[in-house]
């Protein structure tokens, strides 16, 4: 398949996949949704891939949905969103959490709506200072989707939650970092190197296990605490099976670098 | 040897069965499903087998029937399936039956994994019965069982509308008693088995029969039969090593009589 909206390679070890419709602030069509399907598809299936990068071209990162697609005529019936995000959104957000590698974002500029909400379901979210993260579902109507409403009061806290998805306003990049709601942010010049080269970095680290710490940390959010230590014994043992584990081990007692092959 | 299926000989009491069909992800064809209950005649049959843990692989426990045989077959042939001996010889099966359920429980499948007694499903398992789709219904217990295990607005549901639910799910209606890490559930499945291996297999086996008792008869029957069970047992030799071993505080030596 070759892609029309989404721009994606693989390099050592590092698969970015770049939101490409820069005209329309790379905001969803149906088409670009299947393309990232696809991409997705190939991330999972491809064993050289250990670190997943995902940003966009052009001024902005996403808009979220492309609202031409979704523009409703005097009289006509209601759409039933609900069936696009059961399509499009819903799958999309599993995947990214559900990947068993680390998912970069590196927002370069701005995310709104679902775009906003695809960067806080990544695992690491970079942001150009020029960046803004706007929850506008509310300036249509609408409810925030793609996982906003969950993880966005476990990322900012309930009381700025809130106020973001009932106002709508523009979070900047830097604030969001103050409050802790995306990892780091940078230079709008110096963006995508940092992101590829924390990307490539991790590409090296024992990535199974890195899956196995995403698995964990995303369950907390649901688990008891004892739950959670059941959970962590349990992945624990998974880990300790592990080849990069032996690695890991060996290469301390010999003082040397691991070499980690991800499994 | 079966063909269709991989079984390990018993360790520690413990045989486990694995679907291997995974060019149809274990779907139930006619030949799997007489290879898995003479498997499971021969596990009866074995002393040093004290329960059986059945599993498919992490894609599929089992993804329904098979398609192609189902539609070769008319009224005529349905009604001489041997599909229903097979099914019965399942169900005879008086040893603890565990099953370990990652991905598709669906079906044919979902009915299987109901046949056992006690259900283990990874995090990522689907239960459904998606027969409705096929202007068909469940024809293996799915209707019955299903009922018994999730109660009726979930289990009627499930089979008019054909759709699945997640293991959590299942773990909330009670259709499965717990959920591990994928990777795991076969490992959590056999370490229940060992755990029941190491019981009084006859103790064992009466409180399994008394158990599914209780699904198809009333109270009062139900009760008639547990008390004629534990009287039973009052003659067996295991139940005063049973009890002895218990107040010397040492580990029970069971001879199964």
């Amino acid at each position: 398949m070759s892609f029309e909206h989404i721009l994606f390679t693989i390099e050592q070890g590092v698969a970015t996949l770049t939101l490409n419709r820069p005209e329309q602030l790379n905001s969803f069509n149906a088409q670009m949704h299947k393309e990232v399907r696809e991409a997705l598809k190939q991330v999972r299936q491809n064993p050289e891939v250990r670190c997943l990068l995902i940003t966009g071209s052009g001024r902005g990162f996403c808009a979220g949905q492309d609202l031409g697609d979704r523009n409703v005529a005097p009289g006509a019936a209601a759409p039933d969103l609900g069936e696009s995000i059961e399509k499009n959104y819903n799958p999309l957000i599993r995947a990214l959490r559900d990947l068993p590698m680390p998912v970069i974002c590196a927002v370069n500029g701005v995310a709104a709506g679902a775009g906003a909400n695809i960067a806080l379901a990544c695992d690491i979210t970079l942001a150009a200072k020029s960046a803004s993260f706007i929850q506008a579902f509310c300036k249509i109507g609408l409810v925030p989707d793609s996982g906003g409403t969950w993880t966005l009061p476990r990322a900012v806290g309930m009381a700025r939650a809130k106020a973001l998805a009932l106002l709508g306003d523009r979070l900047s990049a830097e604030q969001a970092e103050q409050w802790g709601m995306i990892w780091r942010c940078v230079d709008d010049a110096a963006l995508q190197d940092e992101a590829l080269k924390l990307a490539r970095q991790l590409a090296t680290q024992p990535t199974y296990g890195l899956a196995l710490i995403k698995r964990a940390l995303n369950a907390s959010a649901s688990n008891s605490f004892d739950a959670q230590l059941d959970l962590e014994r349990d992945l624990q043992r998974l880990a300790g099976r592990s080849e990069d584990y032996r690695e890991g081990v060996a290469a301390f007692m010999a003082k040397r670098t691991p070499e980690f092959k991800g499994r | 040897m079966p063909q269709t299926l991989s079984v390990l000989p018993p360790e520690q009491g413990v045989r486990l069965i694995t679907l291997q069909r995974p060019e149809a992800l274990n779907a139930l064809n006619t030949q799997l499903l007489g290879e898995l209950a003479a498997e499971l005649d021969a596990a009866e049959a074995c002393a040093d087998t004290r329960a059986v843990v059945i599993t498919g692989s992490l894609r599929a426990f089992a993804a329904g029937a098979d398609i192609k045989e189902m539609a070769e077959r008319d009224l005529v042939g349905i009604l001489e399936d041997p599909r229903l001996a097979h099914w019965q010889r399942i169900t005879r099966f008086s040893k603890p039956l565990i099953a370990a359920v990652n991905g598709f429980a669906l079906g044919g499948g979902c009915e299987l994994a109901m046949h056992a007694d006690i259900l283990i499903a990874g995090e990522d398992a689907q239960f459904g019965q998606p027969e409705i789709n096929l202007a068909i219904m469940p024809g293996a217990g799915g209707t019955q069982r299903l009922l018994r295990a999730v109660g009726k607005s979930l289990a009627m549901q499930m089979v008019l509308t054909g759709e699945p639910i997640s293991a959590r799910r299942a773990l909330e209606a009670g259709l499965v008693s717990e959920i591990t890490q994928p990777e795991l559930t076969v490992e959590r499945a056999v370490a229940i088995a060992r755990k029941i291996a190491e019981k009084a297999p006859l103790a064992v086996r009466l409180a399994k029969e008394a158990l599914l008792k209780a699904e198809d008869t009333d109270l009062a029957s139900g009760l008639r039969f547990e008390r004629h069970a534990f009287t039973l047992l009052a003659g067996t030799e295991d139940r005063n090593e049973g009890i002895r071993a218990f107040q010397e505080k040492r580990k029970p030596a069971y001879k199964g009589r």
